[in-house]
């Protein structure tokens, strides 16, 4: 694999008695997003500040691009640091500050460009996070999920290499989280910055992350793709990302896609052998356009209309559902043939076209502006049996997909 | 901190407890809070000057014009009813003081020199500490615990030439200005106390300033006010830009102990620093 473009080798940090990182050993690449996660207080943010200089290890040494900081010139230093940019968990805002200054800071005390470009710059990152009316206001005026896109906002302005996101989602609802998210994962793919974030969010971040260490008693005990992070065996497993996972169900109401496995692992040792089961693939088409038109929050809020949905008609009958990705969804019916699975999605579709594409619609529809837009709604069913792969089956049914139905959004509606 | 006196292999335990450790408690405290001092003098000895060196750059005269207007010119009114009230009270007390000797005349250059050479630098400077001295500390204080300041490492803006620097160069400019007003203001006070309420000669209260008040003095208390600049507005930031690393306390909690740590100090440095300085000057 390329040089890191960070690296640390044998990181300890203490302060006083107390050892916090204890020869932390961490690769993070280039143009990806590796999460760190661990339990509150593990030093997770700490990571952070030692990766931007606002602490040194005790011990160990930190590489950038293969270089050790600590022989780097100052200049050398100073141009590695200027390539980085930090949200903080508290968001750091002057308060003394308008959004608007705060965002031009960097921009006003870094560089020589003219009012008039910062102004365009500024106001361009203001539009992109929806902070127009909150422009001239002060932090303290602000909502949390304000406050944190304002952060979110400075952070960006400099064009950065590198971000860095201490809790990005703290303290925000179900939604507003998820939407946090998915606009730090389409930034980071708009603008190819590698993106540090540090989140409790679990399974929620999994979707934007290309990478995961994973933080425990000190050390780092994991790195690798959230996939494979599924099939970790440690305690770190059931102490960290189980009572996580509990809690981390709230957006979609479904379950995670590790509680999703372990249901269907008791449901085929559970079922005779060469039984059937049937597997329902949902994807939202067009989600991209609905958060450029709409916003990251409408979004978040088909996506839960959605997962409530789905989990309210298919528990009732012994199915369960968890998000595979950003806009999908996978049901799993038990015990069920391919005939009576279509059944049930035949009723789910008629239900469907009745009472909740009005609730999806005006989800997906708030404050529409400007051109008509489109949301498609797909579904695709497979069936397997006990003894074959699931993941077979899932891809069967996401290459079956067929559109089940259309929301239509346009200005008066 | 041990106190092992037998180099032949004596027991670090024999002076950890025990009576010997007890009668050294006083000794180990007094040591203690003077290595404290020692540490902290130098640290904002380099503190100052750090943000001495940080006076000249882009975009540095608008924030220190910022500040002038706010340690300066948001102090006026302030200044000026003490300095009214000091300079009455200061006429009142000498004229009967001087109408003992009967020397009243000499009424206006008592009052001016008064002002001019004492307590218009001390007083300044007490009350700049305590209206503009404590918000800077209280305000430099809440953005280190709400990691203003580290948000300014990460935008690769330096805190001292951004937060620090302007308010050591406005308080530079602004104390002797404000002292100029005080002088002024107060010998005004005196003129009400003596010429207008108790009678003594307009004419002979202004000849006396004239004929007493020498550029010299104007120049001392300039000098003893710009020394007193220095140290509050060193104070001041100081306590607040490392309020996070006391150990008394933590949070806001820390805030509010710089913030009185900080005019207390100031207060007690504007003294000391007046009697160094008067006696150099003398």
């Amino acid at each position: 694999m390329h040089t890191p473009l960070i690296e640390f080798k044998d990181v300890t940090k203490r302060f006083g008695n107390r050892t916090v990182l204890e020869r932390v050993n961490l690769q993070i690449y280039e143009g990806q997003v590796t999460t760190i996660i661990g339990l509150s207080g593990a030093g997770k943010s700490l990571i952070l500040k030692h990766i931007i200089g606002l602490i040194q290890p005790d011990e160990g040494a930190i590489f950038f691009r293969g270089k050790p900081i600590a022989g780097m010139k100052k200049t050398e230093i100073a141009t590695s640091f200027a390539q980085m940019s930090y949200m903080f968990q508290g968001n750091a805002l002057f308060d003394s500050l308008t959004v608007y200054d705060n965002i031009a800071l960097p921009l006003r005390e870094t560089t020589n460009l003219k009012k008039a470009e910062i102004d365009r710059r500024v106001m361009a990152r203001i539009e992109q996070t929806e902070l127009t009316e909150a422009a001239h206001r002060y932090p303290s005026e602000l909502s949390g999920g304000m406050q944190k896109r304002a952060a979110l906002a400075r952070a960006l302005i400099t064009d950065p290499q590198i971000v860095l996101f201490d809790e990005p989602t703290s303290g925000q609802d179900p939604v507003r989280k998820n939407a946090i998210l998915s606009m730090i994962a389409q930034y980071q793919r708009k603008f190819n910055f590698t993106a540090i974030l540090v989140s409790h969010e679990i399974p929620d971040v999994y979707f934007i992350s290309n990478r995961i260490l994973a933080l425990y008693d000190r050390r780092i005990v994991f790195q690798g793709t959230p996939e494979e992070l599924e099939n970790f065996d440690h305690p770190f497993t059931d102490e960290v990302i189980n009572s996580m996972e509990a809690l981390q169900k709230e957006l979609t109401g479904l379950y995670s896609k590790r509680q999703f496995k372990i249901f269907n692992h008791v449901q085929m040792r559970r079922s005779k052998s060469g039984e059937f089961y049937c597997i329902v693939f949902f994807s939202l088409q067009e989600l991209n356009t609905i958060i450029t038109k709409f916003g990251h929050d409408a979004a978040q809020d088909v996506l839960r209309d959605m997962g409530l949905y789905i989990d309210k008609h298919f528990g009732a009958i012994g199915g369960f559902s968890t998000r595979r990705d950003t806009n999908e969804l996978i049901t799993m019916l038990p015990y069920a043939n391919l005939s009576e699975a279509e059944s049930i999605i035949k009723d789910f579709v008629h239900d469907f076209h009745g009472q909740v594409t009005r609730t999806i619609q005006a989800a997906a529809c708030k404050s529409v502006l400007g051109e008509p837009t489109e949301l498609t709604i797909m579904a695709g069913i497979a069936q397997g049996q006990s003894t074959s792969n699931i993941d077979a089956v899932i891809a069967l049914a996401k290459s079956q997909q067929k559109e089940i139905g259309r929301l239509h959004c346009a200005a008066g509606e | 901190m041990a106190f092992i006196t037998n180099s032949q292999g004596g027991s670090k335990n024999e002076t950890k407890g025990g009576p010997g450790a007890l009668v050294l408690l006083p000794f180990t405290f007094v040591g203690r809070t003077v290595i404290d001092w020692v540490d902290n003098l130098g640290a904002a000895t380099i503190f100052l000057f750090t943000a001495l060196t940080k006076t000249f750059g882009r975009k540095q005269l608008f924030k220190i014009v910022e500040q002038i207007y706010y340690i300066g010119a948001k102090s006026i009114t302030i200044i000026m009813l003490v300095s009214l009230f000091t300079g009455m009270v200061l006429g009142l007390q000498s004229y009967h003081a001087l109408v003992k000797f009967g020397a009243q005349g000499a009424l206006g250059s008592l009052v001016s020199l008064s002002l001019i050479m004492e307590l218009g630098p001390v007083l300044t400077a007490i009350m700049i500490t305590a209206r503009a001295g404590s918000a800077i500390t209280a305000e430099i204080g809440i953005q280190r615990i709400s990691e203003q300041i580290d948000a300014l490492h990460t935008m690769r803006i330096n805190p001292l030439r951004y937060l620090v620097s302007p308010k050591i160069i406005a308080a530079i400019i602004s104390f002797p200005l404000l002292t100029a007003v005080f002088d002024l203001v107060g010998i005004i006070g005196g003129y009400i106390s003596g010429v207008v309420l108790l009678g003594v000669n307009a004419g002979v209260y202004l000849h006396s300033i004239q004929a007493y008040v020498d550029l010299r003095d104007i120049i001392n208390g300039f000098i003893k006010v710009i020394v007193f600049a220095v140290i509050v507005s060193t104070v001041c930031c100081y306590q607040g830009y490392f309020a996070h690393m006391r150990k008394d306390s933590h949070g806001a909690q820390a805030v509010g102990l710089a913030t009185t740590s900080a005019v207390v100090l100031s207060c007690v440095l504007i003294l000391v620093s007046d009697y160094v300085v008067t006696s150099l000057l003398i």
